[in-house]
């Protein structure tokens, strides 16, 4: 089957078209560097079916960090590249573009941005252009799809030019694309916009702090409130009125004290399911994710893809730069991060647009360490909360100062450089809210997908361990640590354990366990730091390898062991 | 307006608001691959656009992009600034 890549410089609108062109849903944001890991569609080449890929953005067909080279390896599997040129910025976008021909592998130019050149005062002869390039060039607009079916149908035409011309230096090829640029673009006088004056406004030495602030505090308010309402007015109501007269009626059909009473349902407590301990299947395990966790997940992630989409992030790094240079980061690693707070597998998979190694362990560690996804700090905010807010602010505070010092002392260990910041910043633009729905729900099925089964299985598996006493030896086992060190309970053992393959499903177990508050911040500050959950262990090992995941896992158990003691201490 | 120019500086020493061509980029190969990437080379136009405190990274526009480099990649890049001179009586 034939491999059709789209390949071009970061940020320029690649997953756009492939999602128009496919139909299949990828994240799409306004930073360069959204896409790390390639994607796979289909599309309809006439009577055949081609094969459609969407690599990571390159400026230059050297790659300088490890989405780059994924981007570079592709190529060299395609037969036909559509080239995805940003047409509010030819001269950068057309260097790739020549690069690209030299290659010897048949092009075709899609011209994105093009509603965005006439607000920008730019105008682009695409007839003189394609004389000039000799293959076709087709304007296209990636969110709205416009264009989209005139680059399908002209697909065909795509070739690799009459004659290929090769440039001995960089220089060379700079000098013709400064003449292309010069024959086929107008640029006209254009107004001030109010994205410009905001773009100005947070660039600003002290109005850029300001603004940085207003977002942080703005969203947390949106993220909470948000989610909060769901919660009350639409999760738990339906929970309340339509499930549990169904798991009422089933309790009674399956008998108290039954096996499959205590799997399914769980314990009543004074003849009422809670679901928050009542510990079944039915109850507590659909509970948890649907009705405590995903609202926090809808709320977050709607938060998240307005910043996003807006190209809000990458100057929110350009402000966390210096701070990220003590723990041996730059500030683009703050994008990772953030995406860390939603869901830790894809942040660690981000931390491929970090240039060197050094920088990726530290960033990954840092992450699966201090860096809470969205569905613990649901499952934090809902258990811990209830005993007050300052508890969780504790949390919160402990896991940032860990995060800090963690980075401040690899910092020193670990070998290697960080490189300096250097970084292209997309101007603001006006979200699309399809998108943002799109996106919303790309990341909230996929949580939900994943986290459904595994919770209904540990929670089955969990009673059915429960029956046969071996969390009692365990616990006898772990005591040391738990009591000694920690002042936990030794019951708390199953959380922990439960711990290595869902942090909800873990943090759920501490619900019936009456802890005091201290107690529930030591074990949920545990919970987050000790080890990451299954799936980001997994890909953490794929992208450092075995030697250095091992090393991250110690740096885990360490800094576990030292925080937890230190609370009990301290608290 | 008139124009007159006064001796080459580094991005890091201009001040915000200030625009001037790029005579010379000191680094490595490497380095100054990676600039030119980002459209950043001798002969290009650039306006600086902020500083931040601590000697954090320095934002400037090149053509219509905005590009964000660390004080050292700053003080690397040495720009002609323009000086403009307010109109005569
Ligand atoms: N105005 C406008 N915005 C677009 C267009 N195409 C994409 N965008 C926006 O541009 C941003 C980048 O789009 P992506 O599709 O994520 O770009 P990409 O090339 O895949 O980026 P990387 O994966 O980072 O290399 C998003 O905010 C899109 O909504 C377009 O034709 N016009
Ligand atoms: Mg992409």
């Amino acid at each position: 089957m034939m491999r059709i890549l789209l390949v071009g410089n970061p940020n320029v609108g690649k997953s756009a078209l492939f999602s128009r062109l496919t139909g299949i849903r990828v994240t799409i944001s306004n930073y360069p560097g959204t896409t790390v890991e390639f994607t796979k569609g289909h599309i309809k080449l006439g009577e055949e079916q081609a094969e459609l890929i969407d690599i990571p953005g390159s400026y230059t067909l050297e790659p300088s960090s490890r989405a780059e080279e994924v981007a570079v390896e592709m190529l060299k599997e395609g037969d036909l590249a559509i080239n995805v040129v940003d047409a509010t910025n030819l001269e950068r976008n057309l260097n790739l573009t020549l690069q690209l021909l030299e290659r010897g592998i048949p092009v075709i130019v899609a011209l994105n941005m093009w509603d965005d050149t006439r607000h920008r005062g730019i105008s682009v002869d695409t007839t003189r252009l394609e004389e000039l390039l000799g293959v076709p060039v087709v304007p296209t607009v990636g969110i709205t799809g416009q264009g989209v079916s005139d680059l399908v149908s002209r697909l065909p035409e795509a070739r690799i030019p009459a004659e290929v011309r090769t440039y001995a230096s960089g220089d060379e090829r700079w000098a013709r694309v400064g003449d292309i640029v010069g024959q086929v673009q107008t640029l006209s006088h254009r107004h001030h916009t109010w994205t410009d004056a905001l773009e100005d406004a947070s660039s600003h030495r002290l109005g850029g702090i300001v603004i940085a602030l207003l977002v942080l505090f703005g969203t947390f308010w949106f993220v909470r409130l948000v989610g909060e309402a769901i919660i009350d007015h639409v999760a738990e109501p339906l929970f309340e009125w339509l499930w549990t007269p169904l798991l009422m009626r089933l309790s009674v059909a399956l008998g108290p004290e039954t096996f499959w009473h205590s799997a399914l349902i769980g314990r009543l407590i004074e003849g009422q399911i809670d679901y928050l301990q009542s510990f079944g299947m039915l109850s507590t395990g659909l509970f948890i994710p649907l009705a405590a966790v995903a609202p926090y997940i809808i709320s977050f992630y709607l938060a998240l893809g307005f910043l996003e989409d807006v190209g809000y992030l990458p100057r929110l790094a350009v402000l966390m730069d210096t701070l990220l240079h003590r723990l041996g980061l730059h500030g683009y690693a703050s994008i990772p991060t953030i995406l860390g707070l939603g869901c830790n597998v894809p942040a660690v998979m981000a931390t491929r647009i970090l240039e060197s190694r050094k920088e990726r362990f530290i960033a990954a560690t840092l992450i699966s360490i201090a860096v809470p996804c969205a569905v613990l700090q649901a499952m934090i905010i809902g258990l811990v909360g209830q005993q007050g807010m300052g508890y969780v602010g504790i949390i919160y505070g402990s896991l940032f100062m860990s995060w800090v010092v963690i980075g401040m002392v690899l910092n020193r260990l670990v070998k290697g450089f960080t490189p300096e910041l250097l970084i292209e910043i997309p101007p603001y633009r006006l979200p699309s809210g399809r998108v943002i729905i799109e996106k919303l729900w790309l990341r909230l099925s996929g949580v939900v997908k994943h986290a459904l089964p595994i919770i209904l299985v540990t929670v089955l598996v969990v009673n059915v361990l429960y029956n046969f006493g071996l969390f009692d030896a365990l616990a006898s086992i772990a005591a040391p640590v738990l009591t000694g060190l920690w002042g936990l309970p030794k019951e708390t053992v199953v959380a922990i354990v439960i711990g290595f393959l869902r942090k909800d499903a873990a943090m759920g177990m501490l619900a019936p366990l009456a802890l005091t508050a201290k107690q529930l911040v030591i074990s949920s500050t545990v919970l987050a730091m000790f080890f990451p959950c299954v799936a980001t262990f997994v890909v953490l090992a794929r992208e450092l390898g075995a030697r250095d995941v091992l090393k991250a896992v110690a740096v885990m158990l360490v800094a576990a062991l030292i925080v937890g003691s230190l609370q009990n201490l301290i608290l | 307006m008139t124009s007159r120019s006064e001796g080459p500086m580094t991005l890091a020493e201009m001040r915000t608001g200030q625009t001037g061509t790029v005579v010379e980029i000191l680094g490595g190969h490497g380095f100054v691959r990676r600039l030119e990437t980002l459209g950043i080379r001798p002969g290009k136009r650039l306006t600086k656009v902020s500083s931040t405190l601590f000697h954090g990274p320095v934002t400037f526009k090149v053509d219509k992009a905005q590009v964000a480099v660390g004080f050292g990649v700053a003080r690397g890049i040495i720009v002609q600034v323009d000086r403009y001179l307010p109109p005569g009586p």
